[in-house]
């Protein structure tokens, strides 16, 4: 393919050879929209790519604005070149597919269904569900057609940060249950793929305590586990909009008050007919050096906790805080951010 | 009321005055600040005279950090540094899901058969790892903070965080679902197909537990099955109904004395959950009290619009070196204000399709939450006189 003159200043992607990207991090955080920035970013240089979600929400669906995904791989977006499909993963259909697949039950499959023992299997049989859900990753990041590959890369919408080891380690959830047997067999498919590195779990964080505290514990029950841990992304990234000395002096309440009157007259704000005439300049000047000083703690706050992240000594991509929300063109934008930083 | 416009107000005094209220629920998605929002309605009712419990669930134990204490156990211990003037009273507690769950079975079992039960490694991975375990180990526990309350008489008010699911319902339907599964038809199959009634249903009950068995132990493997109908057979006459159990709780969630609130961000899909569960309460007649609606931005200027700000901002950055910082506050106003109006049209929305549901504001604090005096600034706040924001109407 040719290279554009803004290919050949991108860094090398930092994920070269891993093909199934797993995307988790605290509620909140947002990581659904990382993971659609993220198969975006991977599907601009020609390439195919799944987007998977296993939490039944159609939070893709949101995402790429279209109709609810049905269990069925159906195609989102284009990039670059590249293709992003998408598929909602459900377990009680993966079960079927799995009885079809293995042991040719539909039919009997669909009778049990009726009884309820399928929704039992998938839901009470402890660790069933995850083997089911992580398994059809697994079958996607495998699958051929005509020998080749059908999936250049599969990027998984996961569990949260605090359910994210126990949801891939699905050897050691039903270890205590099946020594052997189909399932057993199925978990150690399941775990060759995640625990190989062919896998990246990645992790979604703000510049908060609490979600910074769930990655830094995030990554430590994954590396306990042996999975592989990928890259730190830190969502909604603001730039500070006062400079340095500024920050330091509004974080004390000692910014230059006389300066700022001065600067709102002149700009023509407190004279008759601005936007501040109304007001004494006083108070405006009040309210300007409080937000300020929000502004700078906020600041100061988020500059420990990226010191925190990168303790961690992983890969760290920013994205943008975008004022107006995440609609699709902004996951375009955001996809950019991800390549120009090398994640893909 | 007349205008749609004119949303109810509400302010948490109101519950906690009413000594009727004896169960306050913070429902939500995850990541709106379910936790503090739990700990500062305790901590406000504690100061203001009631004796109070709360109750959290998450495993993060951001309660544990925003009380000031290192660890919580699965009983409610008193928080220290409570202000007791008013003759109240704060004890807090995690909820431990396993242990809830073992002493369950402990309680209600011999202690061989307990043994027992305790090393299924069905058992295990059911009360570590299932979805619904941990609301239905919540609602146990709140089953159990009421009755030694009613008994004991020292508590009077029970706070409830919920977990943190992605959705709200969750809670609500989790237990119900756990408690359909074990007390339901399938598992009444596996641990005694003979014991049901008629003789035609047996037939069929017979022919579906054999598919059933066959595929299952393809699945599974004939241990697994063989585990799990030892485990179904041993609870069995244990719990008497799982469901009968939940639906108890169920019930008691719908009496006056409960009252819901529903915990969002004013962000897109927190106040679409936000959206769904208010209508589920009305569906269930449950009481929904209102919607707090935390970290709302503010700004005491609201004069000067993000566009103006900008634009002076841009004309100072071209009159040179001198209006730099006059720029600098002047963005940082423009932003701030941009997210007013964005959170305030989010809000909007809401409130058109739920007009009958008050909304309380909690302003944006520029640190964390993370001890006794920012909790009474949240319940400052949640009071509905918040300090520094604009009023509501």
């Amino acid at each position: 393919m040719p290279a554009t003159s803004a290919d050949d200043a991108r860094p090398d992607p930092d994920w070269e050879g891993v093909r199934l990207h797993v995307v988790t991090g605290k509620g909140g955080t947002g990581k659904t929209v990382v993971a659609g920035a993220l198969a975006l970013a991977l599907a601009s240089a020609g390439r195919r790519v799944l987007l998977i979600e296993v939490e039944g929400r159609q939070g893709i669906a949101q995402l790429f604005d279209t109709a609810p995904l049905p269990y069925e791989e159906r195609r989102l977006a284009a990039a670059g070149g590249g293709e992003v499909f998408g598929l909602a993963v459900d377990a009680e259909e993966a079960l079927m597919d799995y009885l079809e697949m293995f042991y040719n039950l539909r039919r009997a499959g669909s009778a049990l269904r009726r009884l309820g023992a399928i929704d039992f299997a998938t839901t009470i049989a402890p660790g069933m569900r995850d083997v089911l859900l992580t398994g059809k990753a697994k079958e996607a990041v495998r699958r051929r057609r005509e020998g080749r590959l059908v999936y250049d890369a599969v990027v998984m919408d996961a569990p949260p940060t605090g359910r994210i080891a126990k949801f891939l380690n699905v050897n050691s959830e039903v270890a205590g249950l099946a020594k052997v047997g189909p399932i057993r067999h199925q978990a150690d498919d399941v775990m060759a793929v995640v625990a190989s590195p062919l896998t990246a779990v990645h992790l979604v964080t703000l510049l908060e305590p609490m979600p910074v505290q769930e990655t830094c514990d995030g990554v430590a029950e994954l590396q306990a586990a042996g999975l592989p841990v990928g890259g730190v992304f830190v969502n909604m990234v603001r730039a500070p909009l006062l400079r340095a000395t500024d920050l330091r002096k509004a974080e004390k309440g000692r910014l230059d008050r006389a300066a700022i009157a001065d600067g709102l007259a002149a700009a023509g704000l407190t004279g008759p007919g601005g936007a501040l005439a109304q007001v004494a300049v006083d108070d405006a000047v009040d309210v300007l050096c409080a937000q300020a000083s929000d502004h700078a703690v906020r600041v100061a706050l988020e500059a420990a906790e990226r010191a925190t992240v990168m303790e961690l000594d992983r890969p760290t991509y920013d994205l943008p805080w975008l004022p107006d929300g995440v609609d699709l063109g902004a996951l375009y934008e955001l996809a950019e951010a991800l390549r120009a930083q090398g994640a893909a | 009321m007349t205008a749609s416009v004119d949303q109810p107000r509400f302010g948490i005094d109101a519950l906690l005055g009413d000594p009727g209220v004896r169960t306050i629920v913070c429902c939500g998605s995850g990541g709106v600040g379910k936790t503090t929002t739990a700990a500062a309605i305790a901590l406000r009712g504690a100061e203001r005279g009631r004796r109070v419990v709360v109750l959290t669930i998450d495993p993060a134990r951001r309660l544990a950090q925003a009380m000031g204490l290192s660890e919580l156990e699965n009983e409610p211990r008193p928080v220290v540094d409570v202000d007791a003037r008013a003759g109240g009273s704060l004890e807090a507690m995690m909820l431990d899901m396993k242990r809830t769950f073992d002493d369950l079975v402990i309680a209600s079992a011999d202690p061989e058969r307990a043994a027992s039960i305790l090393a299924n490694p069905f058992y295990k991975a059911l009360s570590t790892s299932f979805s619904g375990t941990q609301e239905y180990m919540a609602m146990e526990k709140l089953g159990q903070l009421r009755a030694a309350a009613e008994a004991a008489g020292h508590l009077d008010l029970i706070v409830v965080d919920t977990p943190p699911s992605r959705s709200a319902l969750d809670f609500l339907d989790a237990p119900r679902r756990l408690g359909s599964f074990l007390d339901g038809r399938l598992i009444r199959i596996l641990a005694a197909p003979a014991r049901l009634g008629g003789r035609a249903y047996l037939r069929f009950v017979q022919a579906g537990f054999g598919v059933f068995t066959n595929v299952l132990s393809k699945i599974l493997g004939a241990q697994v099955l063989n585990e799990i109908q030892a485990f179904v057979a041993s609870i069995d006459t244990l719990f008497g109904g799982f469901r009968e159990r939940a639906e108890r709780t169920y019930r008691m969630l719908q009496q006056p004395d409960t009252a819901f609130l529903v915990v969002a961000a004013p962000e897109r899909d927190a106040l679409r959950e936000a959206s769904y569960f208010a209508e589920r309460l009305r569906a269930e007649r449950m009481p929904l009290a209102g919607l707090v609606l935390n970290r709302v931005q503010t700004s005491a200027l609201p004069a000067l619009s993000s566009a103006d700000a900008e634009a002076a901002a841009d004309q100072l950055q071209r009159l040179g070196a001198a209006y730099r910082t006059t720029a600098g506050v002047l963005r940082v106003h423009a932003e701030r204000v941009t997210t007013v109006e964005r959170q305030r049209q989010l809000a909007a929305r809401f409130t058109s399709a739920h007009p009958d549901v008050p909304v309380v504001r909690v302003p944006a604090l520029p640190g964390d939450v993370h001890d006794l005096p920012a909790l009474r600034r949240v319940g400052t706040a949640l009071s509905g006189c918040a300090t520094g924001a604009a009023p509501e109407r």
